[in-house]
């Protein structure tokens, strides 16, 4: 339903955005995830048409939107900071998209009282928004972006300003909101977990393109290149060069490797080649007998956590720290043997 | 035994006055609410009181026998003008106020600047300024004189209903610009956003977001210009002429000029009552912008005008406010350097051009007049007089601040007395000290140090509206980590506080400087002809005739204008965190 072309944009002389090319589908909820400070907010904007890009375009259902000005696009943004009408009351600032549409007072309120209770604020109608909580305010926005029916929601960062346990609930909250209205979405955040929560898709947005689009579990399973490896932080990782192509074998500090490929995505680099092997704490396994790609290091520290002990290795100079999780624990000081298999050693592209 | 019960009394009692903070308020007071109390109330006080018993030291005029033609003229003419000059005022501060918290342009910094110059500027200044610029000598004049060679100046601007309300527009557009261009920069921009979003047009959004948020700002300003235009006298005495009378000028007329004291006291309350209630609107608005829930927004809001519409109303917007502000200034500064007419005295054809001389003449007593004060004596003690204005404000603002500091209900009883003297006239302020200190052992004619006293009165509430927040803004953990650390109070006084209070101590330095050395009204009754200020030597020279003296005191105009106009320009580099109060 909506494209996103091309979109590039400048910020006082410094590229922010470098050709931003998406589409979002009915009923699905897109998560553009990236560090703060990626474009993100702009990119947001943009669409909303409340900032221009210099090249590139915004399509709804195929009509170019260059020419319509924010508030005849009836799309929804719900912004970080809320941005509720301070001199307005709870019921007044939902209801003030419906009176832009010009509807009948008595629609307008009940159509209020309806956003009132999906958000199970029934009563709050007369509340200034001044003496709200950040969780109320919060379904405050969301139900204000949401009364005039718009085509589109976008959120920006929607859960950013609150704490953890309640960012927790409203996360779970907001996804069945979403999943009900059955609105096309854009949900902008940071925060990985809160993007596994919430998304369908999940759009990851670096040096101002989208580095890797997918399913979330793709994302865990097969991150393209190394900085989506360290944005999700799934591991540890050691530079070294290929020896042989198949099998694809690695030379690093930690001796000989033997790796796999994501075929789909890279074609697997040539003897004599730079990479980067992604070595995830979860898949060591201890195997005593074993020869292959063992890796030997002492031990650092170890953290208990439950049903694992997080154990971190020194393995050398060029590898001072190697995390690894495992169920039995091990002394500080002592030596400690940890294999891989070369399935689950994941060679990126850098 | 008795001895250690008296130490745990005594050290009990320090404890209290430790955590009890209205008693350490009452104690930060003591003093600040004394000065006051004696300078400010006890003058305000005689006033009704000579009015109120009609002790009336001429006898001649009861309430009774009051023409009230006398009282209602000049309240219906002060009225009039106020009113229209903060309308007029608003039509053109209100369009600056929207480009500076808008836009980027070349040259905005510098225009900010400008702008908050004619907010410091002694009135005197401003009207030599105008006469400079439109005055039967002015730059116009001359030039439409030489240009069409006629023999009288074609334009009266000087004595004209229209000369005061285009001084009030220069001098009150900058608080317009000031405060209504704060609230509107730091107005968060994701709420018009919002709004554009939700559906509304830009100018809907205007009408529904933008103006209600800036309501208590634009109202606030709105107040303070009217106050400042109701209280005008230096403006409308030297650039309205005798025809022109605002109660102001009218108390100075009937108590210096014809000795009436009891028509002037009755204008002086009318006046005082006027002025707070004006005060009192204004403190109810300028609470109310306050309404901040969500963190400032990162987005800049001000962006560069596009082409087309938007940026030919920028541009005529600009050049409006360029000549507003820098024309009279700038003919002003110019003028005083250069000789165009024959100097009394001076025969045959006249040496016109550049010339430093007016400069020069004022050290010299050309006259060998014995009452006569050269220029450059009153300069010495317009800065004498300030010296010990920046003693007395700021020994009390600083206790002051410290006081509002408390979390007590005592402050919300004295902070606003403390802030009336504001809305009280110079004028009164002059006449009520000539009727309590006339006699020993202040007796103005003897007793110089009235008019610093003064002086401190109208620039009091200022400094402490700069102290006041700048020191609510240090932490009380600082305090308590350089407790922690070893610091004794008053070493932590002395190592965290009077360093960060620093840039507002320099701030309010400035302030009470230039206050003192433009303040005009409260001198004219408190000074010693022997003794002028400077605001009061330069009206001096400028009502009377000659090139020469004209030069003059447009020489010690610009010197004036130049000393002020450092002053905002290191205030504006000191850019205080927090609001702008003014």
């Amino acid at each position: 339903m909506l494209t996103i072309e091309n979109i590039r944009k400048a910020y006082e002389g410094q590229p922010l955005l470098n050709g931003v090319s998406f589409e979002v589908n009915e009923d699905e909820t897109v998560c553009l995830l990236g560090p703060s400070g990626s474009g993100k907010s702009t990119l947001l904007r943009i669409i909303a048409g409340l900032e221009g890009s210099e090249t590139g375009d915004v399509l709804w259902k195929g009509t170019s939107l260059k020419n319509t000005p924010a508030h005849l696009r009836r799309f929804g943004l719900m912004f970080q900071d809320y941005a509720l009408f301070p001199h307005r009351n709870v019921a007044e600032n939902i209801a003030f998209g419906l009176r832009m549409q010009n509807l009948p007072d008595h629609e307008i309120k009940a159509r209020v009282q309806q956003a009132l209770k999906t958000i199970d604020m029934a009563q709050f109608g007369r509340r200034k928004v001044t003496e709200l909580s950040g969780g109320e305010q919060q379904r405050v926005a969301l139900a204000r972006a949401l009364a005039p029916n718009p085509r589109l929601l976008m959120l920006d960062e929607p859960l950013g300003a609150l704490d953890r346990t309640l960012r927790e609930q409203l996360s779970t909250e907001l996804r069945r909101i979403l999943h009900d209205t059955r609105i096309p979405a854009i949900y902008v955040t940071h925060d990985q977990e809160e993007a596994y929560a919430i998304a369908d898709r999940l759009l990851l947005l670096h040096e101002g393109v989208i580095v890797q689009s997918g399913r979330p579990h793709e994302f865990y399973h097969l991150p393209h290149n190394v900085w989506v490896a360290k944005f999700f932080g799934l591991g540890n990782l050691v530079e070294g060069t290929v020896i042989s192509h198949s099998p694809l074998v690695v030379e690093t500090s930690l001796g000989l490797i033997e790796a796999s490929c994501d075929q789909e995505h890279a074609s697997p680099p040539n003897p004599g080649e730079k990479t980067t092997l992604l070595f995830r704490p979860t898949q060591a396994h201890q195997n005593p007998g074993a020869e292959k790609n063992r890796i030997t290091g002492k031990v650092l520290d170890q953290v208990f956590q439950g049903e694992n002990y997080r154990i971190t290795l020194h393995i050398n100079d060029s590898v001072p720290e190697f995390n690894v999780i495992l169920p039995e624990p091990a002394e500080v000081g002592t030596e400690l043997q940890v294999n891989y298999q070369p399935a689950v050693v994941l060679c990126l592209a850098s | 035994m008795n001895a250690l019960t008296h130490k745990i009394q005594h050290w009990r009692s320090q404890i209290k006055l430790r955590k009890n903070p209205t008693l350490r308020a009452l104690l930060f007071w003591a003093l600040p609410a004394a000065f006051l109390a004696y300078f400010f109330y006890q003058p305000l006080l005689a006033l009704f009181n000579l009015v109120l018993t009609r002790r009336m030291p001429t006898g001649e005029l009861s309430l009774a026998a009051l023409n009230l033609n006398r009282v209602w003229r000049p309240l219906s003419f002060t009225l009039g003008q106020a009113a229209l000059s903060t309308l007029l005022t608003l039509i053109i501060g209100l369009p600056g106020a929207w480009l500076f918290a808008r836009f980027t342009f070349p040259g905005k910094r510098t225009l900010k600047i400008l702008t908050t110059l004619p907010f410091i500027l002694p009135t005197v200044v401003v009207a030599a300024g105008f006469n400079a610029l439109m005055g039967p000598r002015g730059w116009v004049n001359l030039g439409l004189m030489t240009l069409f060679n006629l023999s009288s100046p074609p334009i009266q601007f000087l004595n004209s209903f229209a000369a005061i309300l285009i001084a009030h527009i220069f001098y009150n557009t900058s608080i317009i610009i000031r405060v209504v261009s704060s609230a509107w920069s730091q107005q968060n921009i994701r709420l018009r956003h919002a709004a554009q979003v939700l559906g509304a047009s830009p100018w809907r959004t205007f009408r529904e977001v933008t103006l209600p948020l800036l309501k208590p700002s634009i109202l606030a300003a709105t107040f303070l210009v009217f106050l400042f235009n109701f209280t005008s006298f230096g403006v409308v005495l030297m650039l309205g002429g005798p025809r022109f009378a605002t109660l102001e000028v009218e108390i100075y007329v009937q108590a210096l000029h014809l000795l009436n004291l009891p028509l002037a006291s009755i204008l002086s309350i009318l006046q005082l009552t006027c002025t707070l209630l004006i005060t009192l609107g204004h403190n109810q608005v300028s609470g109310l912008g306050d309404m901040v829930i969500s963190p400032p927004a990162q987005v800049i809001g001000v962006r560069k005008p596009r082409k087309g519409l938007e940026r030919i109303v920028i541009i005529v917007l600009i050049i409006t406010l360029v000549s507003l502000l820098v024309a009279p200034l700038a003919s002003l500064a110019l003028r005083s350097f250069v000789k165009l007419e024959p100097i009394r005295g001076e025969r045959g054809e006249v040496q016109r051009g550049l010339t430093l001389q007016f400069y020069r003449e004022l050290g010299v007593n050309r006259r060998g007049d014995l009452f006569f004060v050269p220029p450059i004596a009153a300069a010495r003690n317009s800065f004498v007089f300030a010296a010990l204005t920046i003693l007395i404000t700021l020994s009390l603002g600083i206790l002051v601040a410290y006081a509002l500091l408390q979390r007590t209900i005592i402050n919300r009883l004295l902070d606003p007395l403390l802030m009336l003297p504001l809305g009280a006239s110079a004028i009164t302020l002059g006449l009520g000290f000539i009727i309590v200190f006339n006699r020993p052992p202040f007796s103005t004619l003897r007793f110089p140090i009235l008019i610093p006293i003064a002086h401190s009165l109208v620039a009091l509430p200022f400094i402490v509206r700069t102290l006041a927040p700048a020191l609510s803004n240090i932490s009380p953990t600082l305090r308590n980590a350089a407790r922690v650390l070893g610091a004794s109070p008053l070493r932590v006084w002395r190592e965290v506080d009077l360093p960060l209070l620093t840039p507002a101590l320099l701030v309010s330095t400035i302030f009470a400087l230039t206050i003192s050395l433009g303040e005009f009204g409260a001198s004219t009754f408190l000074v010693r002809p022997q003794y002028p200020t400077l605001p009061v030597a330069i009206f001096r020279y400028i009502s009377q005739p000659g090139a020469l003296n004209y030069g003059q005191a447009l020489a010690m105009s610009t010197i004036l204008m130049v000393v002020c106009a450092l002053g905002i320009f290191i205030i504006e580099r000191l850019r205080l965190p927090g609001k702008d109060s003014f």
